[in-house]
């Protein structure tokens, strides 16, 4: 099993403020660009830590918010492209519908497998509802722009005896040359993330990795479907579970306590996650209008409020903004105590989704200090992460 | 044509997309383009306009239940699939009445041509920009919260009948495709085309741009200020009103074109 860790590179010196959103329209001047500095660099610092501790870096992007100071993942990624040497660097993901130069994006994608000689996974993301006002993109069409952007960035890379040119329906380029050329050939390997049921045959019909967020044990579904997908087209089986990424939280310490205790930080995550405005959670044409229609008939308007929290029986515990540690542990979306436990809850969530190749792990998030992060890290990769490579071994083996 | 009887809703097909189209009355043909919020087939300015005109009104493409061909992504697509419309149902010496949105597009096609429009009206219009960059002529609904745009748009300070609990799951499927494609040929530039100043001056049938006293979407002073810019065009306030003077004044928006149709002469006579 490869594991990756993440953060958000959260702010949440800007968490108590009342605000009604923490996204999107919370005033910059509420951000102390000193503060934001010391940040960056501890996040930075804690990367560099996996980077000796073999576990993998995740890193993500969002807009105009307190939640998360990684506004462009690129950015962060050719930092780490140079200040480490050894683990995979995912970005995951770069919102490719919503920037409107793919191009562009393919040449930072480009510099920095170069720069980290051929660490980089490539990660594609449609994005939450609440990043299309920061991007100013166009709701209508996104999955469509998503491809063609796809496809267009896929080309650039691979492509070795251009110029070409791209006469598309959203992008328009005269001459496509991209230089220079990805390390790993003919481009890196390509995730991408969702959690949409919908989504999936688009994904597993070229063999991408699927990353899940938060899905809890509705992930078996996502995978299962990947699964049928993948048999479809012909693929060479069994589908090999390095395709299917899982994202939760995780937090390990030396007593129970301690790793609760931690596991009560980084769900700050869920609890702040959710803090947006109204008006930017469900932008026109985000979702098919049918789709919205049926689903506010049958919650009685409250279907794009709450996201909601269920045990492996499928029983509702909470909301994402209203759980308890408790709640998150039964949903499958935090793994937190001793080493032991978190091993034996994490084996437990990995059988009763059918099996996961990838676990990404934001062993960082809200106001978790940099001394409970590094410890947590190095509990994990020292007494977790080992027995879960070897028990997911032992059964990928078994399985082909 | 025969599709279109008086008093319902026939589903018609205009170079090969069915839209939907009510039709009401007797007499001189009136083309209402409705607002981006949709039409509301029992809304009374219907019966108030029938009363005069042959009320034809369609649902644009992508709103109610009329279908939306996918390369269709501007009001510029829009102005030209009702200049088809006029075409195939043969309308001739057409009365042209837009609100919102539905101003925007009555401009738009009388740009082009008015060849067929013997007098327009619009009504608290958007689509054109006035002032600079950094200047919001228009609300942006889509970064408003719900309520706070409707407390802008209705002089009453919310929208009438509006419970979205009690919506069948039809209505519902019409007011999020009324919203989707509002978005699709308003996102950006916002509520305007940047070529239509640039165009106006075409217009050389009589115009009245109505506008509701209290709309704080487009204030009054940007209708004036569009007024100002079609040769000839008059300007007129609606009392008590906001951006959707058809909803909260329907008699008295009825009125004002009526009187405005009767005053004013043919289009030779119109400078």
């Amino acid at each position: 099993m490869r594991v990756y860790h993440m953060t958000e590179e959260p702010y949440p010196a800007a968490w108590d403020l009342g605000a009604e959103s923490l996204r999107v329209s919370l005033p910059s001047r509420h951000c102390d660009p000193v503060l934001a500095a010391d940040l960056y660099h501890r996040y930075l610092d804690e990367w560099v830590l996996c980077d000796e501790l073999g576990i993998n870096i995740f890193v993500n992007e969002h807009h105009s918010t307190a939640t998360c100071l990684t506004s462009s993942c690129n950015i962060i990624l050719g930092v780490l492209a140079r200040i480490t040497k050894h683990v995979r660097l995912l970005g995951l993901g770069i919102p490719i519908a919503n920037r409107p130069d793919p191009l562009r994006i393919a040449e930072e994608v480009a510099i920095i497998d170069v720069l980290s000689r051929g660490r980089l996974d490539l990660g594609f993301i449609k994005g939450v509802p609440y990043e299309i006002v920061p991007s100013n993109a166009s709701p209508i069409g996104i999955s469509d722009r998503f491809w063609e952007a796809h496809d267009l960035i896929i080309k650039a890379l691979s492509t070795q005896d251009g110029p070409f040119s791209w006469e598309g329906r959203y992008f328009d380029y005269r001459s496509v040359n991209v230089w220079p050329r990805p390390y790993q050939q003919p481009h890196p390997p390509v995730w991408i993330s969702t959690n949409s049921i919908g989504s999936i045959p688009e994904i597993a019909k070229r063999g991408y990795v699927v990353g899940t967020v938060m899905l809890g044990y509705k992930a078996k579904q996502l995978f299962d479907e990947y699964r049928k997908v993948w048999r479809e087209s012909g693929r060479p089986l069994p589908c090999p579970l390095d395709r299917f990424c899982y994202c939760c939280f995780v937090a390990v310490g030396s007593s129970e306590e301690e790793g609760l205790r931690r596991g009560n930080e980084v769900m700050a995550y869920l609890r702040t996650s959710a803090v947006v405005g109204e008006q930017y959670r469900n932008p026109p044409g985000y979702m098919p209008a049918a789709v919205l229609a049926q689903a506010y008939k049958q919650s009685g308007g409250t279907a794009f409020r709450d996201q909601h929290i269920y045990t492996k029986e499928g029983k509702r515990l909470s909301t994402f903004a209203k759980s308890s540690v408790q709640d998150a542990m039964g949903g499958g979306l935090l793994f937190a105590g001793t080493p032991d436990q978190v091993y034996a809850h994490i084996v437990d969530f990995y059988e009763a989704v059918g099996g996961f190749g990838v676990l990404q792990m934001m062993a960082q998030a809200g106001s978790m200090n940099h001394a409970d992060t590094s410890d947590s890290l190095q509990l994990f990769a020292k007494e977790v992460m080992p027995r879960l490579e070897e028990y997911h071994a032992t059964r990928q083996m078994a399985a082909e | 044509m025969s599709a279109l009887r008086d008093g319902e809703v026939a589903k018609v097909d205009i170079a090969g997309i069915e839209v939907e189209i009510l039709t009401r009355g007797q007499g001189r043909p009136l083309l209402f383009l409705h607002p981006h919020i949709g039409l509301d087939h029992a809304s009374p300015f219907i019966a108030h306009l029938a009363k005069t005109f042959r009320v034809i009104a369609p649902s644009h493409p992508g709103f109610g239940h009329s279908a939306l061909p996918a390369f269709m992504t501007s009001v510029d697509d829009l102005a030209y699939f009702y200049l088809d419309l006029l075409a195939a149902l043969d309308l001739r010496e057409v009365v042209v009445a837009g609100v919102s949105f539905g101003g925007w597009l009555a401009a738009s096609i009388a740009v082009k041509t008015t060849e067929r429009i013997s007098r327009l009206i619009l009504a608290d219009a958007v689509g054109l920009k006035l002032g600079g960059p950094e200047t919001r002529d228009i609300v942006d609904i889509f970064t408003t919260k719900q309520h706070e745009v409707e407390a802008l748009a209705y002089h009453q300070g919310a929208a009438p009948d509006k419970d979205m609990k009690a919506m069948s799951e039809d209505e519902l499927l019409v007011l999020f495709r009324n919203r989707e494609s509002t978005a699709r040929f308003a996102w950006s530039p916002y509520m305007r085309d940047p070529k239509l100043a640039h165009r106006l001056h075409r217009i050389d049938v009589p115009t009245l741009v109505l506008w509701g006293e209290s709309d704080r979407i487009a204030l009054p002073d940007y209708g004036r200020a569009y007024a100002a810019q079609i040769p000839g065009a008059t300007f007129d306030l609606i009392r008590e009103a906001g951006h959707f003077p058809h909803v909260e004044q329907p008699e008295t928006f009825a009125q004002k074109i009526v009187d405005f149709v009767n005053r004013t002469g043919n289009k030779s006579t119109a400078r």
